[in-house]
């Protein structure tokens, strides 16, 4: 066992954990934050996506070791500290960008990233850019709606927003 | 997968001594190595991580035509980094995996792999290179030995790779849609004094230079590459693509390659 010690949402987590740990299990066990989740756990669907000092990664393919000292993002970190929820997950919302909802964290995570780095991303670039989210409903269009919405700053996504468009 | 010892350390030297033990392995980007370690695929008794070493970091543009990468350098990195110095290599890093795998993967990690259908080995064998290892300097040409396999010796490691800036350059993929490796990737690159076709995915032996073409485009141009027909390399043949359709995309893709690199 090795001695670990990050910070996941801002809250410092301290775990002796052995080599082989991969870093979405100790957010998952240790952090107590099941909203990322574990689809494939070969690298390919990106349920586990994070961001790993800001940059999003596949937390099933990284040693939670290689992790020491970093800041992590999950999903449960996006929203402000008075729960009111972030743009993006706003915008996931609005546009019914879900429907099982287990590769939602993960696309929310992607599509933060995205905007991050690039505030007003075309089609075509969103849809690049999720090349490595998968979405087992195949939600894909409602997904690119949203990331859209959400890059949109005149969008205000707002409750009355929302329920005008729940009831069409 | 099984436990193995972990250790991560913080100079090239430590790294070294770390690796000196029987069945140890550098770790670099793991988006491959992690994969292979759940398939029980390789079982290392020690992974020595190289990801906080600095030597291994860095983008350095070293005289007026030559740019250096630390073998740490991430994809993401030489995506955003080379986009104006090389673009060619910054399509081609844009293109690999997904922006995560792009976040974690390593242009060292991914040379001393040589999987046969990824695309840094076109990168490498279509270009100018020098492979620097913590023992020798070795030139494209030489450094790749057959499927997975280079010319590294246990122990080995890559810490950096100079290219050579060619006067013009291009790199398309053609993908295998599930798993976005390249069912064929061809590298195009000309320079003063030579130009190089190198492709991956196709080949039987992996990554290759396709001399025939590189001597009908030095002659006659994109346009002189209909008479060649397609190559007459072995090429690879499975549930993906025969090698006609292998040997057919190899033939068009250096087209439309080089056409885009000379219009540039």
């Amino acid at each position: 066992m090795q001695s670990l010690t990050l910070e996941i949402n801002g809250a410092r987590v301290r775990s002796d954990v052995e080599a082989r740990t991969l870093l979405v299990d100790v957010i998952r066990r240790e952090g107590r934050l099941t909203g990322t989740h574990v689809g494939c756990d070969t690298s390919q669907c990106g349920a586990c996506m994070v961001l790993v000092d800001g940059e999003q990664v596949k937390a099933c393919t990284m040693l939670a070791l290689e992790a020491e000292g970093a800041h992590i993002t999950t999903i449960e970190g996006l929203a402000g500290a008075d729960g009111r929820l972030s743009r993006m997950q706003r915008a996931f919302r609005k546009y019914h960008a879900l429907q099982c909802g287990f590769c939602t964290p993960g696309m929310i995570i992607s599509a933060t990233a995205l905007l991050q780095r690039n505030p007003s991303p075309s089609e075509a670039e969103i849809r690049h850019h999720l090349e490595g989210n998968i979405c087992r409903c195949t939600g894909y269009h409602n997904i690119v709606r949203a990331i859209r919405g959400a890059a949109d700053l005149t969008d205000p996504l707002d409750d009355s927003a929302e329920l005008e468009t729940l009831h069409v | 997968m099984y436990d193995f010892e972990f250790v991560r350390p913080v100079s090239l030297a430590d790294a070294l001594t770390a690796l000196e033990d029987e069945d140890a392995m550098p770790l670099a980007g793991g988006q491959t190595l992690l994969p292979s370690l759940k398939a029980r695929l390789v079982a290392p008794s020690k992974l020595v991580s190289l990801a906080q070493i600095p030597e291994l970091h860095g983008i350095q543009r070293v005289g007026a035509d030559h740019v250096r990468l630390g073998a740490a350098t991430r994809h993401a990195d030489v995506a955003s980094g080379l986009s104006v110095l090389y673009p060619a290599l910054a399509i081609l890093a844009g293109g690999i995996g997904d922006p995560a795998v792009r976040n974690r993967g390593t242009i060292g990690g991914s040379l001393a792999n040589n999987d046969p259908a990824a695309c840094y080995p076109a990168g490498l064998l279509g270009s100018d290179a020098t492979v620097h290892t913590n023992l020798r300097d070795l030139p494209s040409d030489s450094f790749f030995d057959g499927l997975f396999t280079t010319v590294l010796d246990p122990g080995e490691i890559i810490t950096a790779v100079t290219f050579r800036l060619p006067v013009t350059s291009h790199y398309l993929k053609f993908r295998q849609l599930a798993s976005g490796f390249a069912l064929v990737g061809v590298f195009y690159a000309r320079y003063n004094d030579h130009l190089r076709v190198a492709v991956t995915g196709a080949g039987e032996g992996g990554v290759f230079r396709w001399a025939e073409a590189e001597k009908a485009l030095a002659e006659g141009g994109p346009d002189a590459l209909a008479e060649i027909g397609a190559p007459r390399e072995t090429m690879l043949s499975d549930l993906h693509a025969f090698a006609e359709y292998r040997a057919a995309l190899v033939a068009e893709l250096t087209a439309r390659c080089s056409r885009a690199a000379e219009q540039r």
